[in-house]
């Protein structure tokens, strides 16, 4: 018998399409930003802001990681940006789940408050358990 | 780092360095989202490594039904990949590349299984065969056009091989319901990614919505050649290695249909080409193709890097 053994099922024998957000792009995009096909038809040089939106991803490497930024990337809506992230970002076998989250959406602490906001519990060692000393017969620590 | 707690141990697998050392449950904060593991499936060596030990050998009947896959593949990947660095978005480039090494991987499965009834290697089929020797479908060598016109041609291609290579997961010849059976995942992928283009096209503007409707009427013509019988595919099909090609149609009609019916596209009503690709008739494309896929094996024959 071959190696590979016996053929698998389909990943999807049930053949359906899933698609979330079918046609976000043509209430959006028919008014403000043109699609990406229409773009390129723009002058060349003309520098104008991209029309399809920032998305952070998150992928999980394997059962029992957490999710980890893995980088961004530009997709019309959420559908697509979870379809290019599987493309840009599993496509050596890195993941088995992938979050993908408008970058408008992620509110950060700043850059500048880096004193106040992370250099305050340096020194306080008594937020440490190890700090204390084991008191005599307490058992199970 | 302590010890090794994974054992990758995979015959034939093991030119590829496994970069994977225990991150698992110890919640090791090196763990990165973007390490790289080889995974195991088939690949075309596992098949040249079954034919040169003997374990495998297909008949004639089988050899010449491999190569009308394999060179679908092959001409698709060709052309798929003369979108690398022309495609309208970033990540819709690598989408595309990434189409183009799927099918590229299924061709090079299959030429090598083909390969075998005749002492030739995928190489030899590849790059040293005439336009004339080729049994790949007229749809899969039709010019890539503007990015709608390619949309509408994988759409067509993805939802085809769906249905064939879940067909072929069945079939009585292992090697081809192997090289199916992984197939059909990454073909499945392509039926989605090709839907979500075709239903954002049809749904955008003007512009996207005619560029979309053209393209279905320049590649439509090509559908009826996919779902020929022939002599070869009867006997096969006699002998439970594929399914007559007729016998896919249904289905195809009725899963496209739901994606054109949503996009509010009609089915265009187009006369349907000779086609003849499978008896090696080819369209006027053809030999540009295979001028630039064969020029530098056929100019340094034998070379490697």
């Amino acid at each position: 018998m071959a190696p590979h053994g016996n053929p698998e099922e389909p990943a999807s024998a049930a053949s359906e399409i899933k698609r979330e957000a079918p046609k976000v792009a043509a209430t959006a995009a028919s008014t403000t930003a043109a699609p990406a096909p229409a773009a390129s038809v723009t002058p060349a040089g003309a520098k104008e802001e991209h029309p399809w939106s920032l998305w952070e991803v998150f992928v999980r490497s394997s059962r029992g990681l957490s999710h980890v930024h893995a980088g961004s990337l530009h997709a019309p809506d959420a559908a697509m940006a979870l379809r290019n992230a599987r493309d840009l970002y599993t496509r050596r076998n890195e993941g088995v789940s992938i979050w993908v989250v408008p970058a408008e959406a992620i509110s950060s602490s700043d850059p500048d408050s880096k004193g106040s906001f992370f250099e305050s519990p340096q020194g306080k060692d008594y937020r440490h358990a190890t700090y204390y000393t084991k008191s005599e017969g307490v058992k199970h620590l | 780092m302590t010890t090794k707690d994974t054992d990758f141990a995979i015959e034939g697998h093991g030119d590829i360095s496994v970069g994977v050392h225990g991150a698992g449950a110890s919640g090791d904060g090196s763990a990165s989202a973007t390490r790289i593991t080889p995974g195991n499936a088939l690949r075309p060596e596992d098949i040249a490594l079954e034919i040169s030990r003997g374990q495998v050998k297909p008949s004639e009947d089988v050899a010449e039904f491999a190569l009308r896959l394999g060179d679908d593949g092959l001409m698709l990947a060709q052309r798929l990949g003369h979108w690398i660095s022309r495609a309208p978005e970033l990540e819709e480039d690598i989408a595309l590349g990434n189409i183009a090494l799927d099918q590229l991987g299924h061709a090079r499965s299959f030429l090598t299984y083909a390969g075998a009834a005749w002492g030739k290697s995928e190489d030899d089929l590849a790059y040293f065969r005439r336009e004339h020797e080729f049994r790949s479908a007229h749809l899969f060598e039709q010019p890539n056009g503007d990015f709608a016109v390619t949309i509408a041609r994988q759409f067509i291609v993805s939802f085809y091989q769906f249905e064939l290579y879940t067909a072929l997961t069945a079939s009585t010849d292992a090697t081809i319901a192997a090289i199916s059976a992984k197939a059909v995942k990454e073909v499945d992928y392509h039926r989605d990614h090709s839907a979500q283009w075709v239903l954002r096209l049809a749904g955008g503007t003007d512009e996207s919505r005619a560029r979309i409707i053209q393209g279905f009427k320049l590649v439509w013509p090509y559908v009826d050649e996919l779902f020929e019988d022939d002599e070869l595919t009867a006997r096969l099909a006699d002998a439970g290695v594929t399914v007559q090609p007729s016998t896919l149609r249904d289905s195809f009609d009725r899963l496209t249909g739901e994606i054109m019916a949503e996009a509010e596209l009609a089915i265009p009503g187009v006369p349907q080409a000779p086609g003849g690709g499978r008896r090696g008739k080819h369209s006027e494309h053809m030999g540009y193709i295979l001028a630039e896929m064969q020029v530098l094996a056929r100019e340094h024959p034998g070379a490697s890097w």
